[in-house]
């Protein structure tokens, strides 16, 4: 198989090409903060970035990736977006148990690249496929909205010509 | 990051680099101070170890040797900043390590053995804590006073430092720590004054979660010890079921598997990854021999419940003749029932083993330290010694982790694997085939005189849950989280009586849930008093407040609720509120819901407000996640929860048809915190076992339908079903 990039190294793997990148990440890979849920793309803790979509890498067999880039729960803190969501997950909060939360950091960002100011709808729609059993739900609404603010605060103190963010989630 | 992986061996490693060091420690039992340095003894066990709570470096940081187990409740954050309060050092002046297992040491003050679990760990380790916290600091003041030749009395302390204002000198804890191990400890240690703490009552961000925004937290589904090896499991898909034979010839054909092992109840099969063992489990072909469960059903597991409910339960509260009181006139009865449910954390079951040489490694997140550890002992034939578990954070307990026969099964599957090997249970594994909640039932009887409950009665009727996980806290006869809630509940109630039938479904281990005994019996209470109020002709705010008597607290409670979610204003058509008020885990808590029902019977909640009086606080913003959290939990439970059986067969697998809350469904919450000065409550229970009555009694409100069973059925709510007066449903 050829090798897979992942958070921009790539990565030689020898497992069957239908083995679904979760396992991949996981077992032979040892990345293990891509999380196992469910298998079904029912709980979206194995959520993972192919060419910055959100998709449940348990479904996706490793051998359909190709040259496609891969981004997991490790490398997310590189993007703006995903260095905000993580931020504003710990400024409020966000976690208890945590075991979901590198799916929903991964849904939650890629919410944010695609709809940088979303509404209760948005929010609604990109993370009802995301189970959170400790009920996390309420904070991680408030987190997207703070970590879209921060980049919208931002953006309007550059635009001022103001020195330095000024936007605090 | 602290390491949640923390062992034994890390410990002594520690120890003997951390040089000179202060040890302080308590006895749980008798709540004596100990204190010694390494001089006194390795910290090795025999000399000090025992009881070893605190150890401060010479870098002034305090460790604090964590005997509760992180679940996301929070408890790593509240237990370190009791002891920072008690030490005055800075929140980030303490970093945490997960105690080894010993019940001897870190047994739960409450349970006496080391379980984290039934909101217990902030109510048991509250004074303990504070004493070794206030004993570390005084030892270290002596140490400063007799350096600088002062009174002890002259000198103060501030974040890390000891103080001698007069003189102007001062040291850091580190300075000290190595004087300090010399001094005795005091007797009995004075505690701050309340009004003094700086970090109790203030909210703190949580000590846990820096590594959980990364993917950089290890839990025990994440272990990878070398040469470990991957593991899919089948058990019997009927309870006492057993193996008849298994084809396996395709599975080892397969590509990745590496093995297959055939117990007598289950098979594992051993790959090069999870998924590989999981395309050699699907590639069996086993024949079972399905046993004398085959014949359980919802329907037979039911009627032996509500059979058993007719019987007359041994008396847990019996005040004021209450039965001869409900002998005769018009006496109210209600009967309400509770499903099976699974726990469905979002971790699966998991446990990671390597049997070598006559050790046992166990790699796992367990709220149950010990129990693990003897388990992995007994099915490895070894002594409790010679297992070594490694306790992780756990990805969500609510009970399911306080069990212990993911251990078992995966110690048997090891036991013919070379090397380490890690048993992932599959979602639908754990689903279809977990202990489960039990069912339970609830006989509640009352008569109205003069518009209040003259008497009260109140029938449990479920496990015994206790008498299995806790003999020597059963006395063989009521069990004392069966009937919780049902016991103390907020009113005053002339005459009570409060009886349990043990009821243990045949065949099932039954277990704790989140809210644990509460959950029925607060559903139940709550019910019963609106299905009064609504008799009475009384508002359910109204009729709560005219029976509580001398619990001011719940009073407090139930007005703050009320007077937040706007209790009286007028709702649509088909919406209404409902309140449910408990006393329970030490805690008092109020919600109300709000909820409107579709022509078709669907339910939405749309609000729920709550306030919680759980004494001294400890991190605020920890209290309300965990409501926030436990609301939701229990939402689950209320609209969609349920396990049922046929053919002796679980008919659930996954999330797909064992459905639970999502962030589209989940109501605006409001969780108010009224502080005070009283000791500290539990409150990761409390916010759960309010849920399933708020919004009965809401659906009650808006439908004039008093749904007596959990989870709420909409086809017994479409329009037309329910009027004005009481349709029983």
């Amino acid at each position: 198989m050829p090798a897979i990039s992942i958070n921009g190294t790539a990565h030689e793997v020898s497992v069957d090409p239908d083995t679904p990148l979760l396992w991949v990440l996981r077992d032979a890979l040892g990345m293990t903060g891509t999380k196992f849920g469910c298998g079904i793309a029912q709980c979206g803790a194995c959520t993972v970035h192919v060419d910055g979509q959100a998709v449940r890498s348990c479904q996706v067999p490793v051998g359909t990736v190709g040259d496609s880039k891969v981004v997991t729960i490790e490398g997310i803190g590189a993007s703006d977006p995903g260095a905000r969501v993580q931020k504003a997950w710990l400024d409020l909060d966000v976690i208890q148990c945590g075991y979901c939360q590198s799916g929903q950091i991964m849904s939650a960002t890629a919410l944010l690249a695609s709809t940088p100011n979303p509404t209760d709808a948005d929010i609604d729609g990109a993370m009802a496929g995301n189970i959170c059993r400790c009920g996390t739900y309420v904070r991680i609404r408030e987190a997207i909205k703070a970590a879209a603010a921060r980049k919208t605060a931002a953006k309007k103190t550059a635009d001022a010509g103001e020195q330095g963010a000024q936007a605090h989630a | 990051m602290h390491d949640t992986t923390l062992t034994r061996r890390n410990l002594l490693r520690t120890g003997a680099i951390g040089g000179a060091t202060l040890l302080v420690g308590v006895n749980l039992r008798t709540a004596a101070i100990a204190a010694a340095g390494p001089e006194a003894g390795a910290i090795s066990g025999a000399a000090f170890a025992p009881d070893a709570f605190i150890r401060i470096g010479t870098d002034g940081k305090a460790t604090l040797i964590m005997p509760q187990t992180e679940m996301g409740q929070g408890i790593y954050t509240a237990l370190a900043m009791i002891i920072a309060e008690e030490l005055d050092l800075p929140l980030d002046g303490v970093t945490l390590e997960a105690a080894p297992a010993s019940d001897k040491l870190y047994g739960n003050p409450i349970f006496v053995v080391q379980a984290t679990g039934g909101s217990t760990s902030v109510r048991g380790y509250w004074m303990p804590l504070r004493k070794v916290g206030a004993s570390a600091r005084a030892m270290l003041v002596q140490a400063a006073a007799r350096r600088w030749g002062v009174a002890p009395s002259s000198c103060r302390t501030e974040a890390g430092r000891v103080l001698h204002d007069a003189s102007q000198r001062q040291a850091t804890y580190g300075e000290l720590a190595a004087a300090a191990m010399r001094e005795t400890p005091p007797a009995s240690p004075v505690l701050k004054d309340p009004a003094q703490f700086r970090l109790v009552g203030h909210s703190r961000h949580r000590m846990d979660t820096a590594d959980k925004v990364n993917g950089a937290l290890k839990y025990g589904i994440d272990a990878m010890p070398a040469g470990v090896l991957y593991a899919s499991l089948m058990s019997t898909p009927v309870l006492g079921g057993k193996i008849a034979k298994v084809d396996d010839t395709k599975a080892k054909a397969l590509k990745g598997v590496s093995q297959v092992i055939v117990l007598d109840d289950m098979v594992a099969v051993i790959g090069e990854t999870t998924w590989a063992a999981i395309q050699g489990l699907a590639a069996l072909d086993v024949t079972w021999n399905e046993g004398p469960m085959a014949a359980v059903s919802t329907a037979t597991i039911r009627d032996a419940l509500h059979k058993a409910a007719q019987q007359d339960g041994l008396v847990a509260l019996d005040q004021g003749d209450a039965l001869a009181k409900l002998r005769d006139g018009a006496v109210i009865t209600e009967t309400y029932e509770l499903p099976m449910l699974t726990h469905a954390a979002m971790e699966p079951m998991n446990c990671t083993v390597s049997l070598k040489g006559g050790k046992c490694e166990v790699w796992i997140g367990t709220q149950v330290m010990t129990m693990a550890q003897r388990a992995a002992a007994e099915e490895a034939g070894l002594a409790p010694e010679q297992v070594t578990v490694y306790n992780h954070l756990i990805g969500g307990g609510f009970g399911r982790r306080l069990e212990v026969d993911m251990v078992r099964r995966a110690v048997r599957i090891a036991k013919h694997v070379d090397g380490p090997v890690k048993v992932t249970w599959s979602r639908e594994e754990d689903v279809a085939k977990a202990p489960y909640r039990s069912v339970y039932a609830a006989v509640l009887r009352a008569k109205l005189e003069g518009g209040k409950p003259a008497a009260w009665a109140h029938k449990v009727v479920g496990p015994a849950v206790i008498g299995r996980w806790l003999p020597p806290a059963f006395d063989g006869k009521i069990d004392m989280d069966a009937v919780d809630g049902a016991t103390e509940t907020p009113y005053d109630f002339p005459a009570q009586h409060v009886d349990f039938v043990r009821h243990e479904p045949q065949g099932f281990v039954n277990c704790f849930w989140r809210g644990v005994g509460p959950n029925l019996n607060v559903f139940a209470t709550e019910s019963f008093i609106d299905h009064m109020a609504h008799e009475a002709g009384t508002d359910p705010l109204v009729f709560r407040r005219s029976l509580i008597g001398k619990q001011a607290r719940a009073r407090a409670v139930l007005d703050l609720a009320a007077d937040k979610a706007g209790w009286g204003k007028p709702l649509p058509a088909r919406s209404g509120r409902g309140i449910s008020l408990q006393y329970a885990f030490g805690t008092y808590l109020c919600t109300v819901a709000e909820v409107s029902v579709a022509d078709d019977g669907a339910v939405r909640v749309t609000r729920l407000t709550t306030a919680v009086d759980c004494g001294t606080p400890i991190n605020p913003d920890g209290i309300v996640a965990q409501i926030q959290g436990g609301t939701l939990f229990g939402l689950s439970a209320a609209l969609y929860g349920e396990i049922t059986m046929a053919n002796g067969r679980v008919e659930q697998s996954n999330f797909n048809d064992y459905r639970v809350v999502r962030m589209d469904e989940t109501p605006q919450i409001e969780v108010h915190v009224v502080p005070n000065g009283e000791a500290p409550g539990g409150i990761g229970e409390p916010g759960t076992t309010s849920v399933q009555g708020a919004v009965a009694n809401a659906i009650y409100a808006a439908t004039g339908v008093h749904l007596t069973r959990m989870p709420i059925d909409p086809s017994l709510l479409a329009k037309g079903k329910g009027k004005s007066g009481a349709t029983k449903a």
